[in-house]
């Protein structure tokens, strides 16, 4: 069957995609890449011009990203992000656990409550975000909630709106110790990887990287990155943290996507076999510890990947949050909408160099994800 | 509906390419043709205006296909922030609405993208009919850039008159006087000023800040003449602070629409809400009140006789395809007709003093009231549409608020103020 | 013994009586913005506005929002269907080839190409979004229809493929090689042998794609010109704050959610293996 023209045949076919992908993938974010090393619209008088000459200014941008004053949004976005990966992971995967426990206790109608459950993943975030816009108007909707069902007192909870902060994040506080830590943690993270999954190859990217930091760390610090955040001096300045007016965001985001968690661990629990855990009964095991112990340790991969998949959705966030607060929204702030948001200033290096940032922040999750994956396949 | 979308787009330039082919042009004005898009932001309740004037247009140049294309849709913002990057090797279109003034100037202007109007508003004898002021803001050494449609005023206190005298409460005069009423209308458990979403703090900001600076320090701001470290500069960030204390300002502003805003001064909710006076047109048609009996207008406090104005205007670019259709355009746009036929409808006042504003059957009280200040007051320009400040400015200012109303501190505010001053070149020097 | 026996059962009983009641109260939190959305796109204009009787069901029966709704979101209603469905019929196809391609033919670099496309799928479109607009103007493509669809179908490969990768790799290859016996060539197996096996597989990947390409915002805000927008455009505006009345976000919330909503109701099974699909385990 594998002679040689069909072979040529087969790659042709595919070539097409790949070309495409080359451009549409490899070569645009190339593009992108260089802009946010150029300085195309840092200058706003020539903007716009006609085949504006662009030079390149090293690594300027970031630098003002993480550094100046008039950035602090842009942090405030990333602080936010990562946090709000955080709560709406931690959420789902709470959500999805319980929601998939009960449904495999041989429930009758399990179809109607999965569809239940499910539907929220069909629809558009545009959609839920308009909903939950309405739902968590500040004196109405879930607020008054209690009242119209047990009578209680309205809350006053500002789910969009709140200027509280949670969880203060002091930026670049003690430059060194900050970056140690970041490489510290990656090792660790790198090493445990490397452990679990036995893969030798993982050993050299993962010290390649470490060192990489390291060394960026001590010199940077020095160098390149303040050591203090200026913004920290001005008046009162809070800091940075997870912004409370995050919560609605979390709460319609968890909505949509728990099902899918549970769709995820269901269909693991179901794969694991009933002797396995007949064979747990017998010993002696009470329906809880089959879960404890037998079923749960068993999910591991599945939640892995669920983390995977939901926290490379919450990083690039931006459809939800649009339709629920709008770009100039003081209270909720992500990368997503100040990259759209630069446009308006025609700032295309400082949009350019957000969404390399946002870039970066995925593939460290999505690259080993996919690479362990394929390997997994391989060996199998 | 359409002033969200319009200040929405104020910190945006529309772009159109100009869409099917074009016959060779004449050069004779009456027999003009080929083809003529007109690009702009007027849709809904503004489209009826520039319809009218399209139609004054087909028939003086019947010859003439024009293509409407408006783009509507408030949030329509990215699409149209978007569009500029066709420009990168995109074909010019023949004219399009822009805010009159730095946004204009500070971002096609300086990309040298515009063609200079000198030679039209010579032609047309404009020098003699726009007031100096606005031609100013038209204007850099090099030319004068666009022309000019309507003239809306920023700087205006709306309240409801009956619930005023209700409250025992005066139209405040200066800003002291509004937060020395401030804990009586609170007392009453009424907002005393009502702010909706992020772009009408921002608005409220410029009428503060004019009240405080008075029209020389705030023309100062984009000379480089006032200077934003000083006392008074820090005198407008505390007043600021102090009048958003009075306000809704954190409890339920973020995502209120500004027509929901001043609905809530119609209504009693709240006494005041400054607001530009495309809020008299929503007034006047959608809630059907009477100026001056359902609602009261008075300059933002502090501002009078002074005119934040804010414009629309069409300019030329350079290279467009139909450049005599477009210039026939721009002539009815600044013509006498073209002003008169447009601004009734559109709920503005010409940017012509000889506008035929007297006539009651065209412009309403509040109108006429606008137009009479318009002819003798201080002309000076708004920041968040577009008259003072460039799309850079303007665009990031409101980060400079957020910054402030989260700290609280004055220097903080100036220090960032400064900062984008520079970095975005928009206040001289 | 027998004691011992009732109260296993009894344990279990209640059990099972506090799972049932959790699974409702999970069911009825799920469904409180359905029930929100129905009730509010019902109201008048006024009495939809109004959030402390928000939870009351109308006063009075109105449709007028719908009927705003659709005189309103028609046209960017039919510009979702056409994207959809073109969108959708080409990147099935092409996935279908690649995906048989990569199963069933050792392309050489294979292992090197193909996470490289499936990295193409978990990028935040935000990177290659200035470039791909001026790309799309260079060719033309920019503000209509087919320059999204166009962009739909590239994003679109990564997934397909994986998919209908995954679905071949079980076709048994000596039911090819039989094939190839019989003297069908590399277009022969796949007319005659792979493509009436994949139905499930187009299942899989329509519905999937369909719900994706429907549901999607980024692109449709961008790369289109006013007239084409797809629905998703038009709602977030009216959500955005513009509409003082809640009546017609809400019902334009439903207009736009209701073709995936039955293809999820109807196809629920197939939707789910979309899901699983995505997660890449193969």
């Amino acid at each position: 069957m594998y002679n040689r023209k069909d072979k040529a045949i087969a790659f042709l076919m595919i070539l097409p995609s790949l070309i495409l992908l080359a451009i549409f993938v490899y070569f645009f974010i190339g593009q992108t890449a260089w802009y946010s090393v150029s300085d195309w619209g840092v200058d706003p008088a020539t903007a716009l011009k006609k085949d504006v000459e662009k030079n390149y200014v090293g690594l300027d941008n970031y630098h003002t990203l993480i550094s100046s004053a008039s950035d602090y949004e842009f942090r405030l976005a990333f602080i936010s992000t990562f946090y709000f990966t955080i709560f709406f992971l931690g959420a789902c995967l709470m959500l999805g656990f319980f929601l998939a426990f009960l449904l495999d206790q041989r429930i009758k109608g399990e179809g109607v409550f999965r569809t239940i459950f499910l539907f929220p993943m069909s629809l558009s975030f545009v959609v839920t975000g308009t909903i939950w816009n309405w739902l968590l108007k500040p004196k109405g909707g879930l607020n008054i909630l209690p009242q119209k069902v047990f009578g209680l007192d309205p809350l006053e909870y500002k789910w969009l709106n709140s200027d509280t902060t949670l969880f203060k994040f002091e930026w670049l506080k003690g430059g060194t110790l900050f970056y140690l830590g970041i490489a510290l943690f990656t090792f660790a993270l790198f090493t445990y990887v490397a452990q679990k999954r036995n893969l030798s190859g993982f050993w050299v990217v993962a010290a390649g990287l470490v060192l990489w930091l390291i060394s960026a760390a001590g010199f940077w610090d020095k160098i390149w990155l303040p050591i203090d955040d200026p913004v920290r001096d001005l008046g009162t300045y809070q800091g940075y943290g997870y912004n409370a007016a995050l919560s609605g965001i979390v709460i319609a985001a968890t909505w949509q996507m728990a099902g899918y968690v549970m769709a995820l661990f269901l269909a693991g629990i179901r794969g694991i076999s009933e002797e396995l855990r007949e064979a747990a009964r017998v010993d002696g095991c009470a329906e809880w510890q089959v879960y404890t112990r037998i079923i749960l340790p068993q999910l591991r991969p599945i939640a892995l990947s669920a983390i995977i998949i939901l926290g490379h959705i919450s990083l690039k966030i931006f459809d939800l949050v649009y339709a629920m607060t709008g770009i100039d929204n003081k209270y909720v702030k992500v990368p997503g909408i100040l990259m759209i948001k630069g446009f308006r200033s025609n700032e295309w290096a400082r949009s350019s160099a957000v969404a390399m940032v946002m870039l970066f922040a995925i593939s460290l999750v999505i690259i080993p994800y996919l690479w362990s994956n394929l390997r997994t396949e391989k060996q199998s | 509906m359409s002033k969200r979308l319009l200040s929405l787009c104020s910190l945006v330039i529309v772009f159109a390419v100009v869409v099917g082919s074009f016959a060779p042009t004449a050069r004779a004005q009456d027999d003009l043709s080929g083809s003529l898009e007109i690009f702009s932001w007027w849709a809904g309740n503004e489209g009826p205006a520039l319809e009218a004037l399209l139609a004054l247009y087909n028939e003086q140049h019947p010859g003439v296909e024009v293509i409407n294309a408006t783009v509507a849709g408030g949030s329509g913002v990215n699409a149209r922030a978007v569009l500029k990057t066709r420009m990168e090797g995109g074909e010019p279109p023949d004219s399009f609405q822009v805010h009159a003034g730095q946004e204009l100037i500070g971002t096609w202007v300086a990309a040298e993208r515009m063609e200079d109007l000198t030679f039209l508003f010579e032609e047309q004898g404009w020098f003699d009919v726009f007031p100096e002021g606005l031609i100013d803001l038209l204007s850099t050494e090099e030319g004068i850039w666009s022309v000019p449609v309507n003239i809306h005023r920023s700087n205006v206190l709306w309240y409801n008159p009956a619930k005023l005298e209700e409250w025992g409460v005066e139209v405040p005069a200066t800003w002291d006087d509004f937060l020395a009423s401030c804990p009586t209308l609170q007392d009453a458990g009424v907002t005393p000023l009502v702010v909706g979403e992020a772009w009408t703090v921002n608005h409220l900001w410029e009428s503060v800040a004019l009240g405080v600076l008075g029209a020389e320090g705030w023309n100062g701001i984009w000379t480089g003449e006032t200077d934003l470290a000083g006392e008074e500069f820090l005198a407008v960030w505390d007043t600021f602070g102090k009048v958003l204390e009075c306000s809704n300002f954190g409890e339920d502003n973020a995502g209120l629409p500004w027509e929901q805003a001043i609905d809530r001064v119609v209504d009693g909710a709240a006494a005041f809400n400054v607001m530009g006076d495309w809020a008299a047109g929503y007034m006047t048609t959608t809630r059907e009140l009477v100026p001056g009996e359902g609602f009261g207008y008075a300059p933002a406090p502090g501002t009078d006789g002074v005119f934040m104005m804010l414009s629309d205007s069409f300019g030329l670019p350079v290279g467009a395809p139909n450049r005599d259709a477009a210039v026939a355009w721009l002539t009815l746009l600044g013509s006498k007709e073209g002003q008169d036929t447009f601004n009734p409808l559109k709920g503005s006042i010409p940017a012509r003093t000889d506008g035929d504003v007297t006539n009651t059957e065209l412009y309403n009280t509040y109108l006429q009231s606008a137009a009479a200040d318009w002819a003798v007051d201080t002309i000076v320009g708004s920041l968040v549409h577009g008259a003072a400040a460039n799309e850079n400015f303007a665009g990031n200012f409101g980060s400079v608020v957020d910054l402030y109303t989260t700290s609280g501190a004055p220097e903080a505010a100036s220090a960032e103020f400064i900062a984008l001053c520079e970095s975005s070149g928009a206040c001289g020097g | 013994m027998n004691a011992q026996r009732d109260a296993r059962t009894l344990t279990r009983n209640l059990w099972r009586v506090t799972a049932y009641g959790l699974l409702i109260l999970m069911a009825l939190i799920f469904l409180i913005p359905v029930y929100m959305v129905v009730v509010t796109s019902l109201k008048e204009a006024a009495e939809a506005g109004r959030e402390a009787t928000a939870w009351d069901l109308p006063s009075k029966l109105n449709f007028e929002s719908f009927e705003t709704v659709w005189n309103d979101l028609s046209p960017n209603l039919r510009n979702s269907f056409l994207l959809v469905t073109a969108a959708t019929a080409i990147s099935a196809l092409v996935g279908s080839m690649n995906g048989y391609v990569l199963a069933k033919w050792r392309v050489p670099g294979a292992s090197i190409f193909f996470p490289l496309m499936l990295f193409g799928m978990f990028i935040p479109y935000q990177s290659v979004l200035i470039p791909l607009f001026k790309f799309m103007d260079n060719i033309n493509l920019y503000g209509g229809l087919p320059g999204l669809v166009l962009v739909h179908v590239v994003y679109g490969i990564p997934i397909t493929t994986l998919i209908f990768r995954n679905f071949y790799v079980d076709i048994p290859n000596e039911l090819l090689e039989a094939g190839a016996i019989d003297g069908a060539g590399f277009f022969g197996i796949y007319t005659k042998l792979v493509f009436p096996l994949s139905l499930p597989g187009f299942v899989v990947v329509v519905i999937w794609q369909f719900t994706q390409i429907w549901n999607e915002f980024l692109f449709a805000v961008t790369l289109v010109k006013d007239q084409w927008q797809p629905i998703t455009v038009p709602l977030a505006e009216t959500a955005g704050g513009i509409s003082v009345n809640w009546n017609q976000p809400m019902a334009g919330a439903i207009l736009a959610a209701l073709p995936t909503l039955l293809v999820y109701i109807i196809m629920g099974r197939w939707f789910i293996r979309g899901l699983l699909a995505g997660s890449i385990k193969g």
